[in-house]
């Protein structure tokens, strides 16, 4: 069999369709994620934001087929032309750190806390590409520098709880990196550093997309990063994808009302602490059985009865947007 | 006792606080001897918070911010330098003898890493709960009630509560780190990144929060903060870290407006600021090492655009420019005239 299938350039690289994610817990079900949809194209950067608890992470781990053994998942992942929720974990071991790599948002738990972080990245480097032990070793520094630790030649040696929280991330940006994956989901990949380096590792990744045509997936809670990066960014609420748009529609006219209050709630510069608001209403109780078809509703100024009992519409519309809401701006 | 030990009264004074780590293999010394490479994470760092101050630390990643926090914390024994807590020397007591001292409900942090923080058996309640038995020998009715106060009060959601940490989200475990450190009300709270894992919507509740405390309980801050939006919103003072050193330290406000180190002005310039008249300043060239670096460089030299001559033969000391004002630098910005009047 041809592989990959000969229309695989036409078709995105992935497809997330409909995708559902319950946990069991001891206190009632968690309905975590409900009809998300969305694909990404090769070579292209698009942005999941939303609030704490929204569901982010959920959606990267059921994309990698990581979730919690409690977990219940339906819907379809299609990944460079394989459905992955029903592929075995064998076929999923393969592709997980290959063709798709993610950067985790706690990194220090993520590396192996017994080998030192040089032969870490030279494991990955020695597993995808035929180079030497020695090669991977050199490369392995190589890539230490291009994610700016000093002296990464000596630092090589450290093991992971001997660096700061910004430079396990860093590590862990390297590793993902070294394995050259078709799709690299990162998940918050620069929130413990500073500015300039931030702006170093995402000029860095960025780079990357561009010459190797990857494609990547930016989960953040940071509106001007997703912005500055990503063509599209996808908002998500309470386990909803409630808004999908190219970033400069999203910005100028932005249509479902959580994403237009999620974007005033951005500080401003020079605003004073008193002058700073949040979203009014919290992301509501996902166990409970009566959560309404828009989960938004609760905290919606633009709410109307049947936004509760439903069902939730999603409009596609003609500018390549899609929202899920009944009275969109 | 220079201006950077504080007053007298200051509620935590350090002087020359150093952290070296022995690293890789042993070297070669002088006579023969063997000695360990060091890495310098915190190389003689003097500086006080007063009783209801703000102070913010930030500074590059690795430049041993975290570090300093711990050892401030007593969570680890410095190399050399001294701690003191309200008149009280702390820096010769082990760690592991603090942490059943009567000190450690007054200096209580919060972790960088939730997730390594947190017990991965403890329930969200039982975490916040802990120290409150441990330290506040709360129990029974009146423990559940304060957990479940501080978990309102920093947003954390009820029905998180029960919760184990692999059950939550990056934020929500953040702010299970946060509502412990406060429930047991202590008088020097040490944040590291406390809101870098929470959106603008709780990142607004925690420092409404923060912000409520100081002014209730007179509660004094180490608030250490890659994000210098929110440390120009929060912190009274600034200390810029790098490499080990503070290498400039001033009110928040001056220090924003006119930054004094060729460091800290970079650091700035990548601030969004449409009032003022700066650009982005990018810092080229190699940071140097934190393995045994030279005495005598200054630990910009080599990335800093103003650097001379002098500047990798003598390295330049803490020193001050204005009132509370206090640079390491040859040849500090003056950015006031810079600007012109
Ligand atoms: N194993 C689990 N069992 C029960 N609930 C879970 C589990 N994992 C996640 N959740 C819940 O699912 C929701 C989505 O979690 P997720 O980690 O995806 O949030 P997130 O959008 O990544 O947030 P953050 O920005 O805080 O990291 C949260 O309410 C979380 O508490
Ligand atoms: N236990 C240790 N052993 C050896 N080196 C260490 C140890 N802990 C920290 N370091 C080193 O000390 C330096 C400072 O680390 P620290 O965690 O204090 O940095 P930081 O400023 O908090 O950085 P970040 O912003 O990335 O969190 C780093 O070079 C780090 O590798
Ligand atoms: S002392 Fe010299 S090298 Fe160091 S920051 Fe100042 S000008 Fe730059
Ligand atoms: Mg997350
Ligand atoms: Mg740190």
């Amino acid at each position: 069999m041809a592989w990959p299938p000969p229309d695989s350039r036409m078709a995105p690289l992935l497809a997330v369709e409909d995708l559902l994610v319950e946990f069991h817990t001891r206190s009632g079900t968690v309905r975590a994620l409900d009809g998300v949809s969305f694909d990404l194209r090769h070579g292209e950067m698009m942005a999941l934001v939303g609030e704490s608890g929204s569901g982010k992470s959920v959606t990267a781990y059921a994309i990698l087929g990581i979730l919690d053994t409690a977990a219940r998942i339906s819907g379809r992942v299609v990944f460079d032309g394989r459905e992955l929720l029903s592929a075995g974990e064998k076929a999923m071991g393969a592709v997980r750190g290959s063709k798709l790599a993610i950067i985790f948002q706690n990194p220090r738990t993520a590396l192996n806390p017994i080998r030192p972080i040089g032969k870490q990245i030279a494991d990955v480097l020695a597993r995808h590409g035929n180079v030497t032990a020695a090669q991977a070793q050199r490369l392995g520094v190589e890539m230490l520098a291009k994610v700016r630790i000093p002296d990464p030649k000596r630092r090589a040696a450290a093991y992971p709880f001997e660096l700061s929280g910004g430079m396990c991330q860093r590590v862990m940006i390297a590793m993902a990196l070294a394995c050259e994956p078709a799709l690299l989901i990162a998940d918050e990949p620069t929130t413990g550093l500073d500015i300039t380096t931030q702006a170093a590792i995402m000029g860095l990744i960025a780079e990357l997309v561009a010459s190797r045509n990857m494609a990547m997936l930016l989960i953040t809670h940071d509106l001007a990063l997703a912005a500055q990066y990503c063509n599209r960014i996808a908002v998500m609420h309470a386990g909803h994808l409630v808004e999908l748009a190219p970033t400069r529609l999203l910005f100028a006219t932005p249509r479902h009302p959580y994403t237009a209050n999620l974007i005033a709630a951005a500080p401003g510069e020079g605003a004073g602490l008193d002058r700073l608001s949040a979203i009014p209403g919290t992301i509501p109780d996902l166990r409970r059985g009566d959560l309404p078809a828009c989960r938004y509703s609760e905290r919606c100024e633009r709410v109307t009865p049947d936004c509760r009992t439903g069902p939730l519409l999603r409009l596609d519309t003609a500018d390549g947007r899609r929202v899920a809401c009944r009275h969109p701006l | 006792m220079t201006s950077s030990a504080g007053t007298p009264r200051a509620l935590l004074s350090v002087n020359g606080l150093r952290k070296l780590y022995p690293v890789g293999r042993k070297l070669l010394g002088r006579f023969g001897r063997t000695q360990p490479a060091m890495l310098h994470a915190v190389d003689g760092v003097s500086f006080a918070i007063e009783r209801g101050e703000t102070i913010g630390l930030v500074g590059e990643s690795g430049c041993g911010k975290s570090t300093l926090a711990r050892l401030i914390a007593r969570l680890i024994d410095p190399t050399a330098g001294m701690i003191w807590f309200d008149g009280a020397d702390i820096s010769t007591m082990p760690a592991r003898k603090f942490a059943r001292s009567e000190w450690r409900a007054d200096i209580q942090m919060v972790f960088q890493e939730a997730t390594d923080s947190i017990n991965p058996r403890f329930t969200a309640a039982r975490a916040i709960a802990d120290p409150l038995i441990r330290l506040r020998d709360l129990r029974a009715a009146a423990l559940r009630v304060r957990v479940e106060e501080v978990a309102r009060l920093t947003g954390l959601p009820a029905e998180l509560l029960v919760r184990f940490p692999h059950q939550l989200s990056g934020g929500q475990k953040a702010r299970v780190g946060i509502a412990r450190a406060i429930a047991v009300e202590p008088r020097l709270l040490i944040l590291d990144e406390p809101t870098s894992a929470l959106d603008v919507s709780v990142q607004t509740v925690i420092l409404k929060l923060l912000h409520e405390l100081k002014q209730r309980l007179a509660l004094s801050y180490l608030f250490v903060s890659h994000d210098l939006n929110v440390v120009r919103l929060l912190c009274d003072r600034v200390l810029v870290m790098y490499l080990g050193r503070i290498i400039e330290s001033g009110p928040a406000v001056q220090l924003f407006a006119a930054p004094a180190h060729p460091y800290t002005q970079a650091l700035l310039s990548a601030l969004p600021n449409p009032g003022a008249r700066r650009t982005r300043i990018a810092l080229a060239g190699e940071p140097r090492s934190p393995i045994d670096p030279d005495p005598h460089i200054c630990r910009l030299y080599g990335r800093c655009p103003r650097a001379t001559d002098l500047c990798r033969k003598v390295a330049p000391l803490l020193q001050q420019i204005a009132a509370g004002r206090l640079v390491a630098c040859h040849h500090p910005v003056d950015e006031m005239a810079a600007a012109g009047p």
